[in-house]
């Protein structure tokens, strides 16, 4: 169909909609006009999320899409408004995260002659985006999205930047609403090495202390019922990364939980222990391998990933297999039977009880204490979202995550001010479900100008700021690694959060101090569903996140608790 | 002391030529033979991790523009330098080809060879180094030659089978072609003239045969 009226804007909201957009995260400025103007005089269903700054709308969009596996989608202008969004692309990319960032630039005839609010944000985002586009004809901008839609959210999802000049959402569009794509280079198949998967059958025949290490390649491929179904049938093991968790349920008999810097200990033993480990999906990140050469040294390892440059990127395997995790794992599951792990089984259960993940619910109030009462009042069938630090690691152990996309954290870029926008475009993407925000005090002022997006909306969102006066991981490193010198971590002046919440029009705010009160109050946030609540949590200040693998050291080199010695400064990256 | 110990215990099952000389050492002895023997494993660790070669990638990419921005960036990132490169339109013109040259260990090459591959804008990418292919140069150099040395330039041309594609009163522009070990020769034989500028337009590379580029 062709409408002799439409500019490139309303082609633009037009192709939108046909890829099924629902929510359009943004924040206005000259060069996007056209754009927001589109969506009113196209009469669009598309719904405006207007937010406060633009990293809290690309962390929306993040957010939105890790909780419904939907690409998020951004709408920011030229300039600061899309540098704005570097580090919530940047967060999507190091994820995985299917993401559409559209951004205003000045008129084409301008391009790189320093016009106002000019940036050259396709190069500046060059490495952070799986793909980009300048457009250059308004007749291209169906052929673009199609693309972009199709680019983020197959093969290894990422985000995809359109960097829109406005003399193109401007200017008259005369071609087709329907186009082909035309990406030569980009193809994705279903297909995969059957040989391989064979190989990898008969490697599993042979072990008796396999683990299978479930990534977030496993959610995004949808394979969490056969990664089941695997373990169930092997009786193997299963260990998840951080974003894995809920690609196998953690209450399950055979799961170890998360493995890794601050993983479970039993986890970590499984992995020094293992004669079998097959990475599903995940990418063997530093926060796992810890030391590389020691890494699972004397195991068969087996790594099955749908990017083939993953592939002995950190770990040197004996099989692998690149494809769908899903279709792989289809296949893998008819060709093997029962193992013979009883006894492996029985000595990871003895780990379990050995070293449990433990606190004292005496004395002050412990940011775990709240993270379990909220998981056991939950029955682990909230949307968490985390921000960065010590918080983020005790949800990561004491909020149990039972199904996929209910576990939303930024795990390879490791971004604070992430969790509270995060949880926004979930409760967006899924309204009837309890979401909630787990932040530290530092990240949560980070983007906690979000509030006022949430009252719009009236998100029932319950944002729990684990408030500890201190940015708690650093000052955890300079206490085990620096001699306790502490630089820059002390957060005076922080504002009383619940106070802050009652500013806002429709927001709540709670306070929380003593452990007995831990229920009481969540018990009444989880009531309040008016808008927004904040429970601003005043927790023990010097707490510190065991069990602990020091960086760049092996999994053998974990503390279970507080080094009675004096330790090195790691070596690892950070 | 302990850790010392346990450095040179480690360095000792790798390296079990340094065995015997550092048998039977105590105390202060201990502590310098570790620390040579540290050096020593370090050294060797940084030999092996920093085996450079020099490689000949052949890209096929979509012809659009960011395309060798977003090739060089994987190259960059992680540290190599591109040697030589060149880039022009192929018999089809929506793609290009690009003939990279690089210098670094195989096995990180290996990882951006497979970076490349992964961008959306690349066709294929592969490495034809050490392979039945034909690889080309050319180079234009300008030399100063007045009339009395220019017969001697002339002859080592013909020895090279240049090309005269510029001849003043002063100088000489010579066209070379070849792989790049003989545009080096020429232009070493060269040396003994004043050569006042020198192009190289870097590797093309083309596979022998029924193989693809």
């Amino acid at each position: 169909m062709i409408l002799k009226t439409m500019d490139g804007a309303q082609a633009l909201v037009r192709c939108l909609e046909s890829e099924g957009v629902e929510y359009i995260f943004g924040l206005s400025g000259g060069a996007a006009i056209p754009i927001f103007d589109a969506l009113v005089t196209t009469k669009t269903k598309i719904k405006l999320v207007l937010v406060r700054h633009e990293q809290g709308a690309a962390h929306m969009a993040d957010g939105y899409a890790r909780a419904t596996g939907k690409p998020g989608v951004v709408l920011v202008t030229s300039g600061p408004g899309a540098t704005n969004t570097l580090t919530g692309i940047m967060t999507a990319h190091m994820d995985s995260v299917p993401m559409i960032v559209l951004t205003g630039q000045t008129i084409t005839s301008m391009l790189g002659k320093d016009a106002f609010q000019e940036a050259d944000v396709f190069g500046i985002s060059m490495p952070i985006v799986k793909h980009s586009y300048l457009v250059k004809d308004a007749n291209d901008v169906p052929r673009i999205v199609r693309e972009a839609f199709h680019i983020t959210n197959t093969g290894r999802p990422g985000p995809v930047l359109i960097d829109l000049p406005k003399d193109i959402t401007q200017g008259p569009f005369s071609g087709e609403l329907h186009a082909e794509m035309d990406l030569p280079g980009y193809k994705i198949d279903s297909s995969f090495d059957q040989d391989k998967v064979l190989a990898i059958a008969e490697a599993l025949s042979k072990s008796r202390r396999p683990v299978l290490l479930a990534g977030h390649g496993a959610i995004i491929a949808d394979a969490s019922g056969v990664v089941r179904n695997l373990a169930e049938k092997l009786n193997a093991p299963v260990t998840t990364t951080l974003l894995g968790k809920g690609a196998f349920p953690e209450t399950h008999r055979l799961s170890l939980g998360m493995l890794g810097m601050h993983g479970t200990a039993y986890a970590n033993k499984a992995m020094i222990e293992c004669d079998l480990v097959m990475s599903i999906g995940s990418r063997f990140d530093d926060r796992i391998v810890g030391q590389q050469s020691r890494f699972c040294k004397d195991a068969v390892r087996i790594h099955l990933d749908v990017d083939n440059a993953e592939i002995h990127k950190m770990i040197r395997v004996h099989h692998w297999c690149v494809g769908d995790a899903r279709l792989i794992l289809e296949e893998l599951v008819k060709h093997v039977a029962k193992l013979d792990t009883a006894d492996w089984i029985k000595h990871l259960d003895g780990y379990k009880k050995k070293y449990p993940l433990k606190y004292k619910k005496q004395g002050g109030l412990k940011m775990q204490h709240i993270l379990d009462e909220l998981n056991t009042m939950t029955e682990s069938r909230a949307v968490v979202a985390t921000d960065v630090g010590q918080h983020q690691m005790w949800a990561a152990q004491f909020c149990k995550t039972l199904k996929p996309n209910d576990w939303l954290t930024s795990g390879g870029a490791g971004t604070m001010g992430f969790g509270f926008p995060a949880a926004i475009g979930a409760q967006f993407g899924r309204p009837k479900e309890t979401v909630v925000a787990v932040v530290g005090d530092g990240g949560f002022q980070m983007t906690m100008s979000e509030l006022a997006t949430a009252c719009v909306h009236k998100l029932p969102i319950k944002v729990i700021v684990l408030n500890n006066h201190y940015l708690g991981m650093v000052r955890q490193w300079q206490e085990l690694f620096y001699e306790d010198r502490k630089s820059g971590v002390d957060l005076e002046g922080n504002p009383d959060f619940a106070k802050l919440a009652d500013c806002y029009p429709g927001a709540k705010g709670f306070t929380l101090k003593r452990p007995a009160d831990v229920r009481k109050i969540l018990t009444r946030a989880m009531e309040y569903n008016d808008g927004p609540c904040v429970i601003n949590a005043e927790c023990e200040k010097t707490d510190n996140v065991y069990p602990m693998i020091p960086a760049g050291k092996a999994l053998e080199d974990m503390l279970t608790e507080a080094p009675k010695y004096k330790m090195e400064k790691p070596t690892g990256s950070t | 002391m302990t850790r010392l110990k346990k450095t040179l215990a480690r360095t000792l099952s790798s390296l079990p030529r340094l065995e015997q000389a550092f048998a039977g050492l105590t105390g202060e002895r201990v502590i310098l033979a570790a620390a040579a023997a540290e050096t020593e494993r370090s050294r060797m660790e940084h030999l092996l991790l920093n085996r450079e070669d020099t490689h000949t990638l052949s890209v096929y990419v979509a012809n659009k523009p960011g395309v060798l921005a977003r090739i060089a960036q994987v190259f960059a990132r992680r540290g190599y330098n591109i040697d030589s490169l060149v880039v022009s339109s192929s018999m089809d013109g929506k793609f290009s080809r690009m003939t990279v040259t690089a210098i670094g260990n195989p096995e990180g090459l290996d990882q951006i060879i497979a970076q490349v591959n992964k961008l959306v804008d690349v066709i294929h990418c592969m490495d034809h180094t050490g392979e039945n292919a034909v690889v080309r140069e050319l180079a234009l150099i300008k030399i100063a030659a007045t009339t009395e040395e220019r017969t001697g330039v002339l002859q080592i041309a013909e020895h090279f089978k240049c090309k005269t594609v510029d001849l003043t009163e002063n100088s000489i522009i010579l066209m070379a072609t070849g792989d790049t070990e003989k545009v080096d020769a020429l232009i070493k034989m060269m040396g003994r003239y004043k050569i006042i500028e020198l192009v190289r337009t870097g590797k093309v590379v083309m596979a022998r045969g029924n193989e693809e580029t």
